[in-house]
């Protein structure tokens, strides 16, 4: 692409896709960028295209048709030229320049080779996407145990199976796609622990009953999961796991209505492996570091506020999927439409849907945002979770800091996750607190929801591709 | 399948994969020893966002092994190795 981009977009997971494909159709031209070694994001990860024939994923997909049809959409545009497809592309920061933005990325295609990449454009959608959430437990560091994202991140794009003997625990329906992947994949799932009660559900039947779509992908696992045998366990939850090189067994127990163990509820089960999530976190660095306005969210994130167009509060600068409200694929997707329709209208450009598209689209992510809010209220994270910890276990992974330590902390007076950070160091390694940021925040027993830390630099990057830049 | 050098010894894998994932198919789930701790580390978040799965690729430390496709030739060096 010669002539300079009307929009940058980072992230090309569903909301991306769906974002890039409205705005080329209104005639913008698209510099579409991501991390990974193809689009899709983490809901839609694939194998780079030139392994796909060796790594068979496609049966563990869901709503691969949609995938498909943006994917082409998007293949045509790259070869007219009016999209810059950058895979491979790690954005590190984003700033505001004149009229428009200008985004860092380290173009990591030869890795470890960094190449130093500067994009500018007038108007920047942010669909970042969100990760596992994660909540501590005796043993949680031990190798084998992963996020369930980390075990389907692996079977959808390497093929791998991380345990021949897994057991799931944690909160919220992306349990049932992982647990039914596994299994397809040969993989014993000898136990799926849901924290939450289906009982929760009846608390907010509305929503669920206007979602026909979910109830039928909701069904389809769990027939898949009756088929290969696999118990979900209600009101359960996997409260340690021990092994020396690697898991060899965990401890599970029925919850009290507050999330803590049932006294004598406490079952051992071995297995190799070890998958755990407690929902999703916002992936938020380049719009927390832009400055946009934050808004409570009812599954204890902070996300990004919007407007009904996925405006944020910095004029130019947009934000659809799950760093607007954790909701899944399908309203990713409606949110990068309207996200892409807000770039067109603001640009003077025409309308790519008509209004009564555009309507039924604005009604469609007002049901599914129902739908997730109601979700978020069924599964969430059980108030008592932290009676699962002794002052020996690990909270914050890189900088090996005790769940005592941080209790000190708190006895000392820290009120926060910042707080706690200065005097523990807890979340100040590697990941810099996104692993531990939630957790710590609750055992610093604060009222309000998890705001991640402000990181000026999202993703490591060597001071060579730094120094690059001045070339 | 395609070879990487991993510690010196030869690891296949299939085009396509990242480092962590040959070496997950290799039944490694552990490569690295925390600092204070000497804990066993390897691939957790399995996307980028954990960096407990560190190895050094091409003689450059600090590579997130879950997001570096796997490369013929490409050689890797785990802190367990450099413990011994």
């Amino acid at each position: 692409m010669s002539e300079p981009a009307d929009l940058i977009i980072v992230g090309a997971g569903p909301a991306g896709m769906a974002a890039a494909v409205t705005a080329l159709a209104g005639g913008l031209r698209v510099v579409l960028i991501d991390s990974g070694t193809a689009i899709g994001g983490q809901f839609w990860r694939h194998p780079p295209e030139h392994a796909r024939s060796v790594i068979p994923t496609e049966d563990l997909h869901h709503g691969l048709r949609e995938y498909h049809a943006l994917s082409e959409t998007l293949s045509a545009h790259s070869h007219r030229g009016q999209l810059d497809l950058r895979l491979h592309h790690h954005a590190w920061s984003a700033v505001r320049e004149d009229d428009g933005f200008v985004v860092h990325a380290v173009d990591r295609q030869r890795a470890p080779q960094e190449i130093a990449v500067v994009l500018r454009a007038p108007r920047l959608l942010v669909a970042t996407g969100a990760y596992d959430r994660q909540l501590p437990f005796p043993g949680w560091d031990l190798p084998g145990v992963l996020t369930i994202g980390g075990l389907q991140a692996l079977l959808k794009s390497g093929g791998v199976a991380a345990g021949s003997r897994v057991a799931l625990g944690g909160t919220g329906p992306f349990l049932l796609p992982v647990a039914a992947g596994l299994a397809a994949r040969g993989v014993e799932v000898v136990t799926v622990c849901e924290a939450a009660h289906p009982r929760a559900w009846l608390r907010h039947p509305g929503p669920l009953l206007r979602s026909p779509g979910k109830w039928a992908e909701g069904a389809g696992y769990a027939l898949a999961l009756m088929r290969h045998r696999i118990p979900v366990r209600p009101r359960t939850a996997i409260i340690s796991a021990e092994g020396g090189a690697r898991v060899t067994s965990v401890q599970i127990a029925s919850l009290t209505s507050d999330g803590s163990p049932r006294p004598g509820t406490e079952r051992r089960i071995e297995v190799d492996a070890v998958g755990v999530g407690w929902g999703f976190a916002p992936q938020l660095d380049l719009l927390v570091t832009l400055g946009c306005a934050l808004t409570d969210s009812v599954d204890g994130n902070a996300v990004v506020a919007v407007d009904k167009g996925q405006r944020t509060t910095i004029f130019g600068l947009y934000t659809a999927g799950e760093t607007s409200g954790v909701g899944g694929a399908a309203l990713a997707v409606l949110e990068g439409r309207l996200a892409a329709e807000s770039v067109l209208a603001d640009s003077g450009a025409a309308p790519v849907l008509d209004k009564k598209r555009l309507a039924a689209v604005r009604s469609a992510v007002a049901a599914q945002r129902a739908f997730a809010r109601a979700l978020a209220l069924a599964h969430p994270i059980p108030p008592a979770w932290s009676s699962w910890l002794t002052d020996e276990t690990v909270v914050c992974r890189c900088e090996e800091v005790s769940a005592g330590v941080i209790r000190s902390a708190r006895a000392e007076g820290a009120c926060d996750h910042r707080q706690v950070k200065q005097l523990t160091r807890a979340g100040m390694g590697w990941c810099q607190g996104r692993m531990c940021g939630p957790a710590v925040h609750c055992l610093a027993a604060s009222k309000q929801v998890y705001e991640p830390a402000e990181r000026l630099v999202a993703t490591p990057l060597t001071l060579g591709a730094l120094a690059d830049l001045d070339k | 399948m395609s070879e990487l050098i991993i510690d010196g010894k030869p690891l296949a894998f299939v085009e396509g994969q990242t480092v962590a994932a040959a070496l997950v198919a290799a039944g490694r789930v552990s490569w690295r020893t925390t600092r204070l701790g000497h804990r066993p580390r390897g691939v957790f978040c399995g996307i980028g966002v954990c960096f407990d799965c560190l190895v050094t690729i091409d003689g450059v430390g600090g590579q997130r092994a879950c997001l570096v496709p796997a490369r013929e030739g490409m050689t890797v060096t785990t802190e367990e190795s450099t413990d011994e």
